[in-house]
This record gives C-alpha cells, sequence and structure tokens, in this order.
C-alpha cells in the first residue's frame, strides 16, 4: 500500500474552487485532490468552509455559482444538482440523516430509485437486492423493519446501503460518527476501509481526530475559506496535534483549562431516582440513580449513547422526559419538588441540551432575544420586557463569552455552532443557576470554542456553582471534571475523583454494571 | 473581532436612505407597505381619482376594520403555528345572540357588547381547551367549530335575519362627531392626526435615544427628520381626507377601535413575555418548554384571544349592517389568513408581525375596493385576489430558498445594514450553510 499512494490515479480534483455569499467568502481558492481508493479526511473548524465545499463538489450548489474546476474521473465535469453527481458516482451522506422513518430499510434504499417497470415497483427484486446490500454493509435486521425502529449507528449503515445502491465511487461523509458510540462508529469505520479495498474511495469531514488519524490516508486541511495545507498520514507522520496546529494555524497548549479547584460542601443531592420510558411501561430508563453535587465542583457523567445520561438529567430537569417514577432531590438539606420547568429554573438549575438546534435554541429568534429567554422575568417590569436591558445584558454576554458576531441583533441561525452554543450557554447563565447541568456541551463544535467552553465551565465552577458534565469525550471528561460517574443501562456503575480515573477503567464501568468499585 | 458600534459620519450619505423605512424604526414589515403605496397609486390614477376620495377610505376602514381586527387575532395563532378556520362563524354565532339579546331581551348596548366579548372567551375557552390541553390540530378542532359555530347562529337565529338598532349602530356606522367651531373639517379628526404627528415625533427620538443607551447605532439625524416628515404627511393628508367627507361623516369609530387594537397587540407581542413566549413556541416548541415557557398556555390564549376578536369584529359587522344574518361571516377567516400571509408571516409558525398582517389586509381591502369602483365583477375579483395571495407568497418564498433576501424580509429585518457586503465585522463565522449541525437525540425524546 505503502508505494502505491503516490502512483494511485487521481479520480477527483478541486481546482482553485472559490465560492462567495452576500458578504462572504465562504471558499477562497480552495483545492483538493483525491487519489482512487483512498479515504481523504477534511479537517477544519466549524465554519471554515468544509460543508461548503462538500455542497459545492455534489452539486447542491450548482455550476456557475462558484468560480473554479471540478475535474472528475479525468473530466471537467458541471453539476446542475445531486441527481447529476450522484449519476457519476458521487454520493454525500450528510450528517442530518435523510431516511424516512416510517419506511421500511428497503423501501429507503431505493427510494428515488426504485427497481421496476413503468412506475410499478418490483419488491421482489428490492427485497432481494436490498438482502445483499444489507449483507455488504454488515447489517443482519430484517429488511422490512421501519427505520424508526433501528438505532442511530444502523441507520448510518442503512445510508451506506442506500450509497452503494447507487454504485458509488466517491462516497463522502459528513461527521458520520457524530451520533455514534464507540462500538458502532467502530464498526462504520471498519466499514469505510472495506468500501476502500473494493475501490471505493471517501471522504470523510469529522472532529473526532483519532477517528481519521486512524482511517485516513490523506488529510486536507482548510482554515478560513482556504486550504491550508494537505498531509500524508503515514508519510508525514501525522498525529492529533498536528492536525489541530494546522486547523488553528497555532498550537493549543493545553487543550484543558489548568484549574485548581476550591470545592465546597455537597449542595445538590439525587436520591434513588428511577424513570420510566415515555412509551413502553416496562422499560426503565433511569433505575434507582443517586448522586450528589458539591459547590464548585465539575462533575462528569461518563456513559454511552443511550446509556441514560440524557434521561437522568431532563427529568430531573422538570420532569421533561419520560414519566417520574420515584426520587427525591435534595438541595441546600432541604428537599425540592422539580415538577415542571420554570420549578426547575426557580431553584437554580439549568439544563443545556445536547441538541442545542432542536432543543436549545429558537433559530428563527435573534441573538439578544435568545439570550434571556430563560429567564424574562428578571429584566421585566410587570409583563413588559425592557428592551434596553436585554441589549445591555446580551452585549456584555456578547462580550465576556466573546460570541463572534457583527451585533447581538443577529439571528442565531446566522452563528457557527460553537458560537450558538456559547448563546445557549449565556441563557442559561442568565438564569442565575446554582447547578448547571450540560450535556455534551461541546458536541459538533470545533477545537478552538472547545477550549473557550473549557474555560467557561471552570470559571463558572470557580463562581462556586455546580456542574454536572455529560459528555460521550473521555479525554474532555477527564480534562475539566474533578469527579466522575459512570452510567450503564440506566444505573449509575462507578464513581471516580478524576485523579484516579483512566480511559480504561470508565470504559469499563460504561459497559459493565458487574464491578462497583466505589472510590 | 471588532466591536459591534460602527460609528456613523455625520456626513450627508445617499445610500443611508435605504434605512428610511428599514432601519432604526419601530414599524417593520415596510416591504409590503411599498406594495401597498404602489397599488393605491395604481387605483387612483386608474379610477380617475376615486380611490382617495374621502367617502371612499372611510368606506374602506368601515367595510374592512373587522377582517382587520380578525388578522391581528390570526397572526398570534400563525405565529404560534396554528390556524384558526372558524372565526367567520364565531363572529355569526356572537352576532346573533348579541342581536337577540337586546331585541327580545331588551339588553342595552353596552351590555349587549359585554354579552358578545363573554360568549367570544367562552368559545375561546372551548377551542382553546381541545387546542392546547387534549392536543387535536387547531385545524380540526376550528374546522368542527366552524360547522358548530355556524349551525349555532342559524339554530338560535331560526335561520332569519335579526335587526338591531340604536347606539350599539355606532361600533359599525359611528363617526367621531362634530365639536368646536366650524371649519369645515371634522375637528376631533384633525386633532386625532395632529396627535398622531406628535407621538411619532416622539417614537423617534425616544428611539433614537434608546438606541443610543444600548450602544447601537442611529439613523444619521437628517434620516430621522426625513422619516418623521414623510410618515407625518401621511398621517395629515389620510387626517384631512378623513375630516372633509360628507357632512355628518369622519374618522369612523371602527377605525379607532382598529387603531387601539393594532397598537395595543403590536405592543403585546413585541415588549411582553406573552407575546415573547408566542414567538418562542411557534420557532420551537421543544426549546421553549425547556425554558420554562408553558406552551399549553400558550396555546390557549392565542385561540381564546383568536375567539374574543371574532366576537368584536362580528359586533362591528352586525352593527354595521343593522343587523345580524345567517351568512354573516362567511369566507372571512380566508381573508384573515390571507392577510396575515401576505403580510410576511411563516405557515410554519413563528415568523409574522401585527403590523405586517394589517398592511397585508390593507393591501387586500384596497385592491378589493379599487376594483369594485372600476366596476369588476365579484367573480374576476375572487381570481384577482387569489392570484395576488399566491404570488406575493410565492415571490417571497422563491427569492428565500434562492438564496436571495426575501424582499418581505430584506424590507422589515432592521438589522440588515449590519451585515451588508462591505461590512468587514462580518467573519467567517457566519457562512450560510456552513457549520456542522447537530441532531442526534433518543429517537424518543422528539
Amino acid at each position: 500500500m505503502d508505494q502505491g499512494l503516490n502512483t494511485a490515479p487521481t479520480i477527483l480534483e478541486m481546482q482553485s474552487i472559490t465560492k462567495e455569499f452576500p458578504g462572504v467568502k465562504a471558499l477562497d481558492n480552495v483545492s483538493l485532490t483525491v487519489k482512487a481508493s483512498e479515504i481523504h479526511a477534511i479537517c477544519g473548524e466549524n465554519g471554515a468552509g468544509k460543508s461548503t465545499l462538500m455542497k459545492v463538489l455534489s452539486g447542491v450548489y450548482p455550476f456557475g455559482t462558484y468560480d473554479g474546476d471540478i475535474v472528475y474521473e479525468g473530466n471537467v465535469v458541471r453539476f446542475r444538482d445531486i441527481k447529476q453527481s450522484e449519476a457519476a458516482g458521487i454520493v454525500i451522506i450528510h450528517q442530518e440523516l435523510a431516511l424516512i422513518p416510517e419506511l421500511s430499510i428497503t423501501e429507503n434504499i431505493f427510494l428515488g430509485n426504485e427497481p421496476g417497470r413503468g412506475g410499478v415497483i418490483d419488491w421482489v427484486e428490492a427485497q432481494k437486492e436490498a438482502t445483499q446490500l444489507l449483507a455488504r454493509v454488515g447489517l443482519d435486521d430484517d429488511p422490512d423493519t421501519q427505520i424508526k425502529n433501528i438505532g442511530v449507528g444502523k441507520q448510518q449503515l442503512v445510508e451506506i446501503a442506500k450509497a452503494l445502491n447507487k454504485n458509488v465511487k466517491l462516497l463522502i461523509l459528513d461527521e458520520p460518527t457524530a451520533a455514534l458510540n464507540e462500538n458502532d462508529s467502530q464498526h462504520l469505520l471498519d466499514l469505510i476501509l472495506g468500501l476502500k479495498s473494493k475501490g471505493v474511495s471517501s471522504i470523510m469531514i469529522s472532529h473526532k481526530l483519532n477517528e481519521i488519524e486512524q482511517i485516513a490516508d490523506e488529510i486536507t486541511i482548510i482554515r478560513d475559506g482556504k486550504s491550508i495545507e494537505t498531509l500524508n498520514v503515514k508519510a508525514d507522520g501525522v498525529d492529533e496535534d498536528r492536525i489541530i496546529r494546522g486547523m488553528v494555524g497555532r498550537t493549543l497548549g493545553n487543550r484543558f483549562p489548568e484549574h485548581t479547584a476550591e470545592i465546597g460542601e455537597v449542595f445538590f443531592e439525587v436520591r434513588d431516582w428511577s424513570v420510566q420510558h415515555p412509551l413502553t411501561a416496562e422499560r426503565l430508563v433511569v433505575k434507582n440513580s443517586s448522586f450528589t453535587v458539591r459547590r464548585g465542583e465539575v462533575v462528569g457523567f461518563a456513559g454511552l449513547m443511550g446509556a441514560g445520561r440524557t434521561e437522568l438529567a431532563m427529568s430531573i430537569f422538570g420532569r421533561s422526559y419520560g414519566k417520574f417514577l420515584g426520587g427525591k432531590v435534595f438541595k441546600d438539606g432541604k428537599e425540592i419538588k422539580l415538577r415542571t420547568v420554570s420549578e426547575a429554573i426557580d431553584h437554580g438549575i439549568a439544563y443545556v441540551s445536547e441538541d442545542r438546534k432542536a432543543l436549545g435554541l429558537n433559530l428563527l429568534d435573534t441573538i439578544k432575544r435568545s439570550i434571556v429567554s430563560a429567564k424574562l422575568r428578571k429584566i421585566s417590569r410587570g409583563d413588559v420586557v425592557n428592551e434596553i436591558q436585554e441589549a445591555q445584558i446580551s452585549e456584555q454576554y456578547r462580550k465576556s463569552l466573546r460570541i463572534k458576531t457583527p451585533t447581538v441583533e443577529e439571528g442565531v441561525n446566522k452563528l457557527s455552532g460553537g458560537n450558538q452554543q456559547k448563546v445557549v450557554l449565556a441563557k442559561w447563565m442568565f438564569t442565575d443557576p446554582d447547578l448547571l447541568i450540560l450535556d455534551e456541551p461541546t458536541r459538533g463544535i470545533d477545537v478552538g470554542a472547545k477550549a473557550e467552553i473549557y474555560g467557561i465551565i471552570r470559571d463558572l465552577a470557580a463562581q462556586g456553582k455546580g456542574i454536572i458534565m455529560i459528555s460521550s469525550e473521555l479525554p474532555e471528561l477527564l480534562g475539566v471534571s474533578d469527579r466522575i460517574y459512570t452510567i450503564f443501562e440506566g444505573k449509575i456503575t462507578n464513581e471516580l475523583p478524576v485523579s484516579q480515573a483512566d480511559p480504561e477503567t470508565l470504559m469499563r464501568s460504561m459497559t459493565s454494571s458487574s464491578q462497583k468499585v466505589v472510590a | 473581532m471588532s466591536a459591534p458600534v460602527t460609528e456613523k459620519k455625520g456626513g450627508f450619505d445617499i445610500r443611508e436612505l435605504k434605512n428610511l423605512f428599514g432601519g432604526g424604526g419601530s414599524l417593520k414589515q415596510f416591504g409590503i407597505l411599498g406594495a401597498l403605496v404602489v397599488i393605491i397609486i395604481f387605483f387612483q390614477i386608474w379610477t380617475g381619482g376615486k380611490t382617495l376620495q374621502p367617502g371612499n377610505i372611510i368606506n374602506i376602514v368601515q367595510q374592512y376594520s373587522y377582517i382587520l381586527i380578525l388578522a391581528i387575532g390570526m397572526v398570534m395563532v400563525i405565529i404560534a403555528g396554528h390556524i384558526d378556520l372558524s372565526v367567520g362563524s364565531v363572529a355569526a354565532f356572537t352576532g346573533i345572540i348579541v342581536a337577540l339579546a337586546m331585541q327580545d331581551w331588551n339588553f342595552p348596548w353596552w351590555a349587549g357588547i359585554l354579552l358578545g366579548l363573554v360568549v367570544g372567551a367562552l368559545i375561546g375557552t372551548w377551542q382553546g381547551f381541545w387546542v392546547a390541553y387534549i392536543g387535536v390540530p387547531a385545524f380540526i378542532v376550528t374546522l368542527a367549530g366552524m360547522l358548530i359555530w355556524r349551525g349555532g347562529n342559524q339554530f338560535i337565529g331560526d335561520s332569519a335575519t335579526v335587526p338591531v338598532d340604536g347606539p350599539f349602530q355606532t361600533i359599525g356606522k359611528g363617526y367621531l362627531p362634530e365639536v368646536g367651531p366650524n371649519f369645515g373639517v371634522n375637528n376631533l379628526t384633525m386633532l386625532l392626526g395632529a396627535l398622531v404627528v406628535l407621538v411619532l415625533i416622539g417614537l423617534e427620538v425616544r428611539g433614537r435615544r434608546t438606541r443610543k443607551v444600548m450602544g447601537a447605532t442611529s439613523d444619521p439625524v437628517w434620516l430621522s427628520v426625513l422619516r418623521v416628515v414623510i410618515l407625518g404627511g401621511v398621517v395629515l393628508v389620510a387626517a384631512y381626507l378623513f375630516a372633509t367627507g360628507r357632512v355628518g361623516t369622519s374618522f369612523p369609530v371602527s377605525g379607532i377601535i382598529l387603531a387601539a387594537l393594532v397598537i395595543g397587540y403590536s405592543f403585546l407581542t413585541n415588549n411582553t413575555i406573552i407575546g415573547r413566549h408566542i414567538y418562542a413556541v411557534g420557532g420551537n416548541k421543544h426549546a421553549a418548554e425547556l425554558s420554562g415557557v408553558n406552551s399549553k398556555r400558550v396555546n390557549f390564549f392565542v385561540m381564546m384571544n383568536m375567539s374574543v376578536l371574532a366576537a368584536l369584529a362580528g359586533m362591528i359587522f352586525v352593527a354595521r349592517s343593522q343587523a345580524s344574518g345567517p351568512f354573516d361571516g362567511v369566507g372571512w377567516e380566508l381573508d384573515a389568513i390571507a392577510a396575515v400571509f401576505i403580510g410576511g408571516a411563516a405557515v410554519s409558525g413563528g415568523i409574522g408581525t401585527v403590523a405586517g398582517s394589517i398592511i397585508g389586509g390593507l393591501v387586500m381591502a384596497v385592491l378589493s375596493n379599487g376594483l369594485a369602483l372600476k366596476g369588476i365583477q365579484s367573480d374576476l375579483v375572487q381570481i384577482i385576489k387569489g392570484l395576488v395571495l399566491l404570488i406575493a407568497v410565492g415571490v417571497d418564498v422563491y427569492n428565500k430558498t434562492q438564496g436571495r433576501p426575501s424582499i418581505i424580509g430584506l424590507m422589515t429585518n432592521r438589522n440588515k445594514s449590519g451585515s451588508a457586503p462591505t461590512d468587514d465585522t462580518t467573519s467567517n463565522e457566519v457562512t450560510p450553510g456552513g457549520g456542522t449541525p447537530n441532531t442526534s437525540v433518543p429517537a424518543d425524546l422528539k
């Protein structure tokens, strides 16, 4: 393989691509060369232009709306829409999966591409092909299963099966593992490697640098809409720090803030918390969980996707998830009732959702209105909102959290992921919480913004607030927390001070409930 | 990152003119306002000056005030993500009860109005209950309501017409009275016009001061002055027209009710907590609930409020036509909904303004009126109104999907100047279509 790297034929060459939006140059002279049968990663901070580049390639932005040439399999191509690029064998799988939940696996695979004659679908043929395609991606579910009944990991595989059905030669994956747990991620990465050995090239956008390091042959780094460099993983001896350096244009010394925690007494305690699945009565999503939070302490919650972390947090936050079965919450030694979200907010609890677009923000709103939205009373007299205070307060947060925007009157939909997350943080800081529950606070945001968010978290803890941080990224938990709980299948399986925690121990407790090691 | 406050030079820059009605002012939806002006001028020429004759504009206000009142309630319903098809039937149902109460049970006029509002509130409670607390889509609840209250009107009134008389007629037919010395104009109407001009000046001054306190940029002074002169001029000319109609006529009482409601509800939607909550629920219900918003209460409120306004509209109509009949209010819901969407609201909720909807309603009103003046038959008028609705919303949607700023959005977003192409403070962070969103929530949370 090694010697083939330089001589392999080129499948795709994007030459000096420039794409402008009103007021912004999203791509400035970007070039990208992908060789046949290679996995090419594109790295860059959020807003660097990765997704825009892929949209140019796949015809979402049709020929004529950008400058530069796309040479694909030796010919200059001019895609006018996705259909044309797919016909040429370029298939893009978006981070937000484009599957229809109510339809079966088979129906989804062949959607828009149904086998048959004169508009009549040949279901027998479809079923047969679907089974073969599923075998190729290593999925043994019944092809008649509805998409809504399989997990995100399997849905991702269905997307790939759908791409294979289109005779894909160049597969584009936008953050394919963002929503997957470690096992599913590994399976997916193996599959991409397997496709490569069968001659399918892949372009992969990901923030998970360890995955890129693991499977990519070459890496192109994009920063501020410009292609900075292309690295050969093996020849250049690329590691995570090298990629980060390219992405941010500087060395991020320590990604996690130095801190000396001044931890106070226990002020928040949950005892024997149990929650039932909203639809299935016999399914307990959270089982008899008890934990404590001290003032000035960052408590990490480690668990795989679906372990019940989010469900635990949301059910405590005003019973926003599932059906409450039992359990007590104590704050400052007194039992408190958190039956609604407003009760929770009044008791000084804030919850920053893992899904800021669906649950965290009203994307139609402006930055300033979003920031004050969770506690309008604070700046209202009677029921009338004081707009001057609203502007001043949001301006303060813009400065202190360094939200990158020309003005707080801008819509939040114009912000990048990291800046949107800062708006969500500002929104909850504005409620003066004593306890902040942060659910995956750095998901889908770039390295630079992550470091800033870690800094904000430690600052809040230094002010004496209790922080619960739920995260799938163990390095992040280990870097920011003072104490870590692990959750597996709705149960708290372990509790460790960060000094005694390491990734292996945590991962063991996250994947089995057998050993209860209480520190 | 440079500071957001870009100091504007004191000099005269003609490009600032684009902010004349787009920047700084508290009114939004000026895109459609432009369309309204064009339509008025067009019909003024085409009808040989009949459109802007005092008698005609007084007529327009009286004839469409109830539709515009419905549009106020409807835009709030639509912002919250619902629809109300029952308003015409609710208006008719209220109308017949009020008419009967006054005729058969000898209710005085004020008790009749009070009764009407109570009836509207009860109907609103009923419909709001189904929408907010049972979770039946408003489309279904109000489709049922459309049948129920229409049937109710005909059942109670025996499908007959019930006349109303006396002072009750004032809310539909009344005018500002003549007071003071006779200058050949209606003094109160002129006084009202002058008052509005003073308020405009006050708002502009206050707006500038507020923006200064907030540290935001204000428009140059000449632009503020120009804006006040133009708006004030329009108000004074309008006041003069209203004040010089046929003797005994002036600015209609129904117009005053409408104006009070527009001001009140604009304030409610923009500046109060419940108003913010309506936008929040319509924009993202889940996010709103996780921010402590009681979405059920918001939904209940908008449905309830709509029925009260529908009751009011029904009473104004009854007062104007001096009778309540079995087919009052047929098709009103469609006029109100059309006004709201022409006024820039989004079908999916979360977007829309009271002022925009009123202007959207006026577009339809002037159009119908102008076509009627030209003697165009009602069948053709309907076709034309349908096409106008389709094209107005279609152009806006098309522009949005093409990535161009929407015409309505462009004219209405007063902050557009901040992200103009020349503005280097617009960093790469605001790349359209950039960024990597993230949707991973347990499927059962959605």
